[in-house]
């Protein structure tokens, strides 16, 4: 590689709470593998839901100002945010603006208006393309041979496709390629893609047992020791709900919920204490060991 | 000159946004404008009356009529004057309604271009000087392409009418689809007990010549007199030896060849006939799998062959088919399904589409009859049909309905109770289209006598657990999402242009849509015409049909192609290019450019000219504009003409402003 793929970083709240583990693990897997994240100075909010539901031109100021900012970095050729709702409204405030009245009516708002928005990536993106699962491979030094996991992508990643421009809408398959290139198993999971309740937690929360609960419940089918996201939300609905899920459906789900990152953290034998794993509801331990003593006995 | 105009009302079609009298007062002060008149209904046989009897009464020499496109009317208004006794080219026609009425709502404005129009249409008909037609012989013979129901039809009833027929069929037998089927809507009957007979018709009709296996490679020529070359691929096996025994697919180690009728549920021989009521009944040799062609080894079939057919150095062959009439009945293939990623994407093997589930229920098919699962061969207990998959979806670009899909899932599903008693049938569907005769009763019947249970909304994803699958959808009555656990998903795929169509139509010159569907001359009055001469279309080419209406088409093609051979002459449109042989230098540019090989070389006292064959001149023009000298002009569309046109237009005030 010439130069080291160089980017705007967003980090988004939730990464400042709830997903910290997703936060720190999604940095130093990126400086590990020779990602350059610039922090997007004096970063806000992008609005999440809430702001898009209500008016979209005040919600893509939101995400305006972040690319403002953005703006004021020199050498980076995109915007990488590990969050796929932050991500959403990054690039749909950069597609809408496309229309010169759009922006003009967002910019009107912003201290510093927009020049041309950045190019959005998620994390995984950027890992899947700039890095790919060849050069991740070789990096590996604890192969995660034995985990048999199932690879959820979650409902808006990639969707819907002429926003988010990456991977197959219905069967993408950037998460499971990097997941071989640990060495890890990656079971056929058909509900890739998904809802797994998102929000939905607070007003209704039948429909977030409902619909995780199927995600488990199919995970487990196809035999999953474990699952990978790369949504703050889903990994909070599988891993923080589980135990509620469990009592709603009298289940005994026992499925440790791991953000893919936190798992390539694993392989490259990074710093556990960045990897996050103790912040994980589902203790992950169990199937870790299990996936050991796996390849142990193979072995 | 004496010219006559005639600005016709169309009811309130023209003179709703047009002042009509107004341009007849105004087009009434041109020079040679001796009558001008405004008239209901030109076309209606008071305003053809009113034409006729103006030219008498003013002893008129030409007719300008501004109504609608001459698309339209023009050979109308062109027989008119000739019953009136001028020549027929001395008419022109202004199109003052798809150009003006239609499109404009400003009546000053609409009425300044009406009267702009019909000047133009005044100032070329005092260029236009008489033409006479020529006539040519017609050869008496016609081609079909396509040897599915359609082309079958149109086949039999050209030969049963005395023409000669040559039937060219792409693959290594005929009956198309309808072969594939297993039973027919809405009568449950035996498709290939109803199809066989006319397949044998064909075989044994002393009129018909067929080639299977075949393709059209070029067409040449003319309305009367084309000359198509059809390429007879190889199929290493003389069928002239051949007597269809099938003792070779017997033998044949090679047992993984790709069964293209049986849809790919199943794999074949590499020699093989493909299936047992083939016409012609002939076998033949998949290159790809033969293990003598692809190693040089094996050989069995050859040592087997009790007529010594086998001919592995078998080549393609082109023979050259003089026709005057093609009836295009190149059919339909299905959407590839496998686009629906929430379906699977082709990744399901339980996941399958309709027509292999015809294969399935086909007794002569690859299970022989008896519905099995394609992953693990046991008996579905729960079928679950899913219908639009590539019918009325904009997402996949197939906005159209595809119209048979609905009367054949009622069909699969009363046929799934018929072999599986225990079984219980699901249909997704967006809303049921029967409205053929006893249709909707079929529909009704499948629901209301084998129990079929039918959810109105579409399927949003198919997902295996376990070994069934999980059909969910939407349920619109009921306002709920609806999740069916399936063992067999049955996709109701839609039509979709034959591959090749496109190219095909090219070949024959004639037009297609935008998903390639071949347009007919007029939408409701000239379904099965195209505006190229001689050219015909016949079943699902034109766009998805049912068995019905393919053989109503055939039929039709086939009655059009009786007409036109009902004369042993036909004439030729005199609209065609004429090279002035004393401008000519010979330099041979317009032989290059002409797309039709229309324009040849002569030799005038020892110097090369350009003569045009004006039966094969297709009067497009592109010579005229090539040509250095402007010495060959297209007749009725000469420079002069057209400069005279240009002058009418440029010489009116400009009356509306563009602010």
């Amino acid at each position: 590689m010439s130069s080291s793929p160089t980017y705007a970083y967003y980090p988004g709240c939730s990464g400042q709470g709830t997903s910290l583990e997703y936060e720190t693990s999604s940095r130093a897997v990126c400086e590990a593998l020779g990602v350059v994240l610039h922090d997007i100075p004096d970063w806000s909010c992008c609005g999440s839901t809430p702001a898009h539901t209500v008016d979209h031109v005040l919600s893509a100021a939101l995400s305006a100002r972040n690319l403002a900012q953005a703006e004021t970095l020199t050498g980076v050729e995109g915007i990488a945010t590990p969050c796929p709702s932050c991500l959403t409204n990054l690039k749909t405030a950069g597609r809408r603006m496309l229309d010169p009245q759009f922006k003009e009516r967002v910019n009107s708002l912003l201290d510093t208006p927009v020049k041309q928005p950045l190019p959005a990536k998620s994390v995984l993106q950027v890992l899947f393309e700039d890095v790919g699962p060849a050069a991740l491979k070789e990096r590996v030094v604890k192969p995660l041979a034995g985990l048999k996991v199932a690879p959820y992508y979650g409902c808006i990643l990639n969707r819907p496709p002429e926003v988010m421009e990456f991977d197959d809408c219905e069967n993408p398959i950037a998460m499971d390629r990097l997941l071989e290139a640990l060495g890890a198993e990656v079971v056929p999971f058909p509900l890739k893609v998904e809802c797994c309740g998102a929000s939905f937690g607070m007003p209704r929360k039948d429909m977030v047992m409902r619909l995780s609960g199927k995600l488990l419940d199919v995970a487990e089918d196809n035999g999953a020791m474990a699952m990978a996201t790369a949504c703050p939300l889903c990994q909070m609905n599988l891993d923080l709900r589980q135990s509620q899920i469990n009592a709603t459906s009298g289940k005994q789900h026992n499925m440790p919920v791991f953000y893919y990152t936190q798992l390539i953290g694993l392989a490259l034998g990074l710093d556990k204490r960045l990897l996050g794993l103790n912040k994980l509801c589902v203790n992950p331990k169990a199937a870790l060991q299990a996936a050991e003593q796996a390849t142990a006995g193979a072995a | 000159m004496k010219i006559g105009v005639f600005i016709c009302h169309c009811g309130s079609n023209i003179a709703g946004t047009v002042d009509v009298a107004k341009v007849a007062e105004e087009v009434g002060k041109l020079p040679d404008v001796a009558y001008s008149t405004d008239t209901m209904y030109a076309c209606s046989e008071p305003g053809q009356e009113g034409i006729i009897q103006a030219i008498k009464d003013h002893n008129l020499d030409g007719v300008v009529v501004a109504s609608c496109t001459p698309r339209m009317h023009e050979p109308t208004f062109r027989r008119t004057v000739e019953r009136a006794g001028l020549n027929r080219y001395m008419f022109e026609m202004a199109n003052i309604r798809e150009h003006v009425s239609w499109i404009g709502k400003d009546k000053e404005s609409n009425t300044q271009k009406a009267v702009d129009l019909a000047s133009i249409a005044v100032a070329k008909l005092t260029q236009d000087r008489p033409l006479i037609a020529k006539k040519f012989g017609v050869n008496k013979r016609v081609m079909v392409i396509g040897g599915g129901v359609a082309g079958i039809q149109a086949a039999l009833d050209c030969a049963d009418g005395g023409l000669e027929v040559v039937l060219v069929e792409k693959t290594a037998t005929i009956g198309g689809k309808m072969a594939k089927l297993d039973k027919t809507f809405p009568t449950v009957d035996c498709s290939s007990c109803i199809l066989g007979p006319k397949m044998v018709d064909v075989a044994q009709h002393p009129n018909i010549t067929l080639y299977a296996n075949a393709e059209v490679d070029s067409v040449k020529g003319y309305v009367g007199n084309f000359e198509v070359a059809v390429k007879k691929k190889a199929t290493y096996v003389d069928w002239t030896a051949c007597t269809g025994c099938g003792l070779c697919t017997e033998k044949c180690p090679s047992k993984k060849a790709t069964d293209y009728f049986n849809e790919k549920i199943a794999t074949t021989t590499a020699i093989s006939i493909a299936f047992p009521q083939a016409i012609p009944k002939k076998a033949s040799i998949d290159p790809e799998y033969c293990i003598k062609i692809t190693k040089d080894k094996c050989g069995v079939c050859e040592k087997l062959c009790p007529t010594k057919a086998i001919r592995y150095d078998m080549q393609d062959e082109t023979v050259i088919e003089p026709v005057g009439a093609i009836i295009a009945a190149t059919g339909y293939d299905l959407f590839d399904y496998t686009r629906y990623g929430e379906y699977g994407g082709g990744r399901y093997p339980d996941v399958i589409t309709s027509l292999q589930y015809e294969r399935i229920l086909s007794a002569s098919g690859p299970m022989a009859g008896h519905i099995k699962r394609p992953s693990d061969g046991k008996e579905p207990k729960n079928v679950v049909f899913v219908q639009c998959v590539g019918s009325r979806d904009k997402s996949v670009d197939r906005p159209y309905c595809s119209g048979f899909c609905c009367m054949y899932t009622a069909k699969q599903a009363i046929q799934t109770k018929d072999h599986l008693p225990d079984s219980q049938t699901y249909v997704f569907y967006m809303d049921i289209r029967a409205p053929g005769k006893m249709y909707d009763e079929f529909t009704r019947r499948a629901m209301e006598e084998y129990g079929a249970r039918y959810i109105r909304g579409r399927v949003a994803m198919i997902y295996p657990k376990g070994d069934k699958y999980i059909v969910r959808g939407a349920d619109t009555l009921a306002g709920t999402q609806v999740e069916v656990e399936a063992d067999l998903v049955v996709l109701a795929v839609g039509a979709e242009a034959a591959k090749g169509a496109s190219n095909l139509a090219e070949k024959l010159r004639i037009s297609y849509d935008k998903y390639g569907f071949y347009m007919e001359s007029h939408v409701k009055l000239r379904p099965v015409e195209t505006n190229t001469a001689g050219v015909f279309l016949a079943g699902s080419c034109q766009g998805p049909k049912d068995i019905p209406s393919s053989v109503a088409q055939g039929s039709a093609a086939a009655s059009k192609v009786l007409g036109l051979f009902s004369k042993d002459e036909l004439e030729s449109d005199p609209q065609v290019a004429s090279v002035d042989i004393k401008r000519c230098v010979g330099c041979g540019k317009c032989i290059e450019t002409c797309p039709f090989g229309a324009i040849e070389e002569t030799d005038f006292r020892g110097e090369p000219k350009a003569n045009v064959i004006e039966t094969v001149c297709q009067g497009c023009g592109v010579c005229t504009s090539t040509c250095p000298q402007g010495a060959i002009q297209l007749q009725h569309f000469t420079d002069n003409q057209i400069l005279a046109e240009v002058n009418a237009l440029c010489q009116q005030p400009l009356v509306t402003s563009f602010e």
